[in-house]
């Protein structure tokens, strides 16, 4: 244990060394989560504070249980404290000038993490964020090459109507298809991002296209009904992965376990390490005063069953998804 | 055979309504009454609309003794939930089926008696005593699933989600199980009228002998039970417990069968075989709306709109000038 503990002090001091002038080592950092809404939002809670153990930086965490005067409250808290970021996951959009303002008139630099806010962008150093869009477009470039020029008959299972996400991984794929006329949505429902109304959309396709014979392939804005989804093809006696291709978005450990069965063929990670390039922002502006982009988009990175997907869920199934 | 004319008379704006939607449907889809076996079970949109329906169709049952006191249970979606997430994690800790499924029916009772006692013995309004736990027993699944999805594998658990006997979906065997059960204690026995006396007039019953406050606690307990079973097999058909989703906003489904049952929101008279049809109706126009190809947007709309028009059907004022067939006249007097 005190092995393992000097290795990790020790790593951490060569990496603050490489890293530049300045030691990670002091820094001091808030992080105010919005709370636990989702296995996403656990798994961003663990992989932030395993980026801060790494770089050695001092985290305080404050869990706002989904209320926004709680995130006020720790944000005003890290200010008293004198903290050296204040990294926020905002649970809404609006009402955040007055503390933003006193967090940049005690030159506090604040990042967000993985939402926007409503208000002036000078009230905040940069944003870590994913690119919607981008996710769904590498969904269905991933088809249109799977594909492979042949007629493919897509089905689509919207997330929860009118939300982002839903809008805009929607929209990503459509362009991506687009230039590609033999790749075509033919139907389209929402399953409100949840596994039950998955499985319930898709038997509804199911019947709908012919048993399935007419479906060359499902698109679902979230893996959770993905995994829906591929319980109503078995139950129709098709085989997922094989008979109707299925490829989904974030990255959550079952549709890993799903990919290692050969049942479905590729997700896009929504990563949940929104911390990571917020640290790297912070350690550079620490060291000589460069100012990050106002917007930083995570990686929009595509698994398939060739990146064996076994090894992929175990690693992720700690992380509290 | 004549003894049941009556009931089918009654019946009639329910039958036409499930009657002009599966029409509607088959419009839009004309494989849509198709059926045919696969993997030992029956499978088509037909079964998909009544093995869909079962949980709300439970879920209904359960409603319609507790509407029926003059009560209202909204916990029903948070009790499946909670119920989902103890056969969940149980079956996951290694416990075997039997007695996953018998702590998980007890957990529900349990939550119904609770309600019950709140609504009987500190008398509550119904509303807000299930209002209780509609909230509260939504936190407490998160609690038991630690936040997760909790994903299982046995077979035997499974086997209530998407199992077949007779060919027939378990749910749909289940729920056709329940509801016949239900109507033969209510009706083969006073109960039914008890319960029916406390819903008119609960003061007027107590003092007529009734044990007005023991009836009440065991149709919450009751209503629990069946939230249980729902609870169960919504996480038996997905393999897993979804505590933030499992059973949202379901209550108002079973209430909403429940009234397209024709059951008096005010309590009194009911009918469990109607409650089951609302169900079903309900479910009808959902996979319709699923299979219709509209644009997602659409779908509250459509629902509300077909909802409206259901209700309509069944209004008394409207009975006299509509073009559907109403119940006989001299039936409405006697009513009156």
């Amino acid at each position: 244990m005190i092995n393992v503990l000097k290795s990790i002090v020790l790593g951490s001091t060569i990496a603050a060394a490489l890293a530049g002038s300045v030691s990670a080592a002091s820094l001091t950092v808030g992080f105010s989560q919005i709370g636990s809404e989702s296995g996403w939002r656990a798994a961003e809670t663990s992989v932030t504070k395993q980026q801060a153990e790494k770089r050695g930086v001092d985290l305080k965490f404050a869990d706002a249980q989904q209320k926004q005067e709680n995130q006020i409250k720790a944000i005003r808290g890290f200010i008293a404290q004198g903290v050296d970021a204040i990294l926020v996951a905002p649970v809404v959009a609006t009402g955040w000038e007055a503390v933003l303002q006193e967090a940049k008139d005690a030159d506090i630099p604040v990042m967000l993490l993985d939402r926007g806010i409503d208000g002036s962008p000078d009230l905040y150093m940069t944003m870590v964020a994913s690119d919607q869009v981008l996710e769904g477009k590498v969904a269905g470039e991933w088809l249109v090459k799977e594909a492979a020029g042949k007629e493919c008959n897509v089905v689509e299972l919207q997330g929860t109507t009118g939300s982002s996400p839903a809008i805009n991984r929607k929209k990503g794929f459509e362009e991506a298809i687009a230039g590609t006329p033999t790749v075509k949505i033919i139907r389209s429902q929402t399953g409100d991002f949840t596994r039950a109304k998955g499985k319930e959309v898709m038997e509804g396709f199911l019947k709908a296209e012919n048993g399935g014979k007419n479906i060359c392939a499902l698109y679902a804005h979230n893996d959770d009904m993905a995994v829906g989804a591929i319980q109503a093809i078995k139950e129709a006696g098709l085989k997922p992965g094989t008979d109707i291709k299925v490829v989904s978005i974030d990255a959550v450990p079952d549709i890993f376990k799903a990919m290692a069965d050969g049942e479905a063929n590729a997700t896009v990670e929504l990563t949940p390490n929104m911390a990571g390039p917020a640290f790297d922002a912070l350690e550079k502006f620490k060291a000589d005063g460069t100012l990050p982009p106002k917007q930083i988009i995570t990686e929009s990175k595509l698994y398939t069953q060739a990146d064996d997907p076994m090894k992929v869920y175990e690693e992720k199934k700690g992380l509290g998804y | 055979m004549r003894k049941f004319m009556p009931g089918l008379r009654k019946a009639a704006p329910q039958l036409v309504s499930l009657g002009v939607i599966l029409f509607f449907n088959w419009l839009a889809f004309p494989g849509f009454f198709d059926l045919r076996i696969q993997d030992g079970r029956l499978f088509g949109s037909l079964i998909d609309v009544l093995n869909r329906g079962a949980p709300v169709a439970i879920l209904a049952i359960g409603m319609t003794a507790v509407i029926a006191s003059k009560g209202v249970d909204l916990s029903v979606g948070a009790v499946m939930a909670m119920a989902g997430a103890v056969a969940a994690t149980m079956t996951v800790a290694g416990h075997p089926p039997p007695i996953v499924l018998l702590s998980a029916l007890a957990v529900g009772v349990a939550c119904g008696l609770l309600n019950g006692l709140l609504v009987a013995v500190l008398e509550l309004q119904p509303i807000v005593a299930t209002l209780i736990l509609m909230v509260a027993g939504r936190g407490i699944a998160q609690l038991i699933t630690e936040g997760v999805i909790v994903t299982f594998n046995d077979p035997g658990l499974i086997f209530v989600g998407t199992g077949a006997f007779l060919d027939l979906p378990m749910p749909v065997v289940l729920a056709a199980a329940l509801a016949l059960l239900a109507v033969l204690v209510v009706r083969r026995t006073a109960l039914g009228m008890l319960i029916e006396s406390i819903g008119v007039n609960r003061s007027a019953s107590t003092y007529a002998g009734i044990n007005s406050r023991l009836l009440i606690i065991i149709v919450y307990a009751f209503s629990g039970f069946c939230a249980a079973l729902a609870g169960i097999i919504a996480a038996a058909d997905i393999r897993g417990a979804d505590a933030n989703n499992a059973g949202l906003w379901l209550e108002l489904d079973a209430i909403l069968a429940v009234v397209i049952g024709g059951t008096s929101l005010l309590g009194g008279r009911f009918s469990i075989l109607m409650s089951v049809l609302g169900a079903i109706i309900i479910q009808a126009m959902n996979t319709g709306i699923l299979i219709s190809g509209f644009p997602p947007e659409y779908n509250l709309v459509v629902k509300a709109c077909v909802i409206i028009l259901i209700l309509l059907a069944q209004s008394a004022s409207l009975g006299g000038v509509a073009w559907l067939p109403r119940r006989i006249p001299a039936a409405k007097s006697k009513e009156a």
